[in-house]
């Protein structure tokens, strides 16, 4: 693909395809679904309407973050193997449109999110938006190898957020799920670096293998895999949720700390050895996809 | 003056971003209708 540099002005108009690809389609599916799921799970019901608008705006305000990450990073992108063919570093859009973009589609998300839902949701949705974009991609990413782990805070809001347009407040449960994915992140984004490290090496940013090493990753990876299954299995244990969630999350917890193991005995520094890592890093997906479908098949059976 | 196919890309994406953004609007207005529709139900 041939790209142009970035100072150089896009003087086509965007392609609609492309103003799509800015919302990273892919990593809305997960935040679309927690938030679908923190509203499922919440006590109390909500007119489908209002429901599925919530969800709209939850997925509007991920696209919406994830263009304003696209504005700002298009530089670090062109240098990354992985993103080099997103719409910005490979110069089939400006960097005005995705700006412009990015704000509008926020501010939309969150004015549409008041008028549905209530204040308390749209100030979550903001405030999610916000610090993906300022804290994480403005501040933390190019500055520390903890990067990650602050950061992961923005993709947890979604539950709560879904919680909130339901019944209006936070609880200790809406609280959980957040924690969840909070702990979440830090394993699922460093085994991923593991294997694209050469990409974030070339870029300069200070991901945790690039900065400590792939060994310290890997201890790192185990750590945090604890801490995140105490998050998981507490829903249960408190007796927020039934036998169902607690099955699940106790089944699950225990296949992702055997893979993070395999990670921490692996050695190998070349990405086609990083086999565990690869399998940790698909199965983390399908960890979140299966704790907040079972957290909502249990609540509903219950109840 | 522009090369010819250029201007032909150009006019293609703006039919394009058009239809759709009638289309988006459209949605918005029948989105908005169901939401007062469903608000003045629950305060009723």
């Amino acid at each position: 693909m041939t790209s142009v540099p970035l100072h150089q002005e896009q003087t086509l108009p965007a392609d609609w395809r492309d103003l799509y690809a800015l919302t990273k389609p892919g990593v809305m599916k997960l935040v679309v679904f927690t938030g679908l799921c923190g509203l499922l799970a919440a006590p109390g019901p909500i007119h489908p309407v209002l429901g599925f608008t919530a969800v709209l705006c939850i997925a509007l305000g991920a696209g919406a973050a994830g263009a304003l990450n696209q504005w700002y990073e298009a530089d670090l992108d062109a240098k990354m193997k992985r993103t080099a063919s997103r719409p910005l570093p490979a110069g089939r859009m400006s960097r005005q449109t995705a700006l412009h973009f990015g704000v509008g589609l926020g501010v939309f998300s969150v004015i549409l999110m008041d008028l549905a839902a209530n204040h308390l949701a749209a100030v979550i949705l903001a405030t999610s938006i916000l610090f993906y974009v300022l804290v994480y991609t403005v501040w933390l990413k190019r500055r520390t190898a903890q990067n990650i782990v602050i950061g992961g805070a923005a993709g947890a809001f979604p539950p709560l957020i879904g919680w909130a347009a339901v019944t209006g407040d936070v609880s200790t449960l809406p609280l959980l799920l957040f924690a969840i994915i909070f702990l979440w992140t830090p394993p699922h984004f460093w085994a991923l670096s593991l294997f694209v490290r050469s990409d974030y090496a070339n870029a300069g940013v200070p991901m945790l293998p690039v900065v400590a090493g792939n060994d310290s990753t890997r201890r790192h990876i185990l750590l945090y895999t604890l801490p995140m299954i105490v998050a998981a299995v507490a829903p249960w244990a408190l007796g927020l949720t039934g036998w169902i969630y607690g099955a699940v999350a106790v089944g699950l917890s225990a296949t992702f700390l055997i893979l993070a193991f395999f990670v921490a005995a692996n050695r190998a520094s070349d990405p086609k050895q990083m086999g565990p890592e690869k399998k940790l890093f698909a199965f983390s997906i399908l960890y979140l996809f299966g704790l907040f479908a079972a957290l909502v098949i249990d609540r509903w059976v219950i109840a | 003056m522009m090369p010819r196919d250029e201007d032909e890309i150009i006019r293609k994406r703006q039919r394009e971003r058009s239809r759709l953004m009638a289309i988006l609007l459209g949605l918005f207005v029948v989105l908005m209708f169901a939401i007062t529709i469903a608000k003045m139900s629950i305060n009723q």
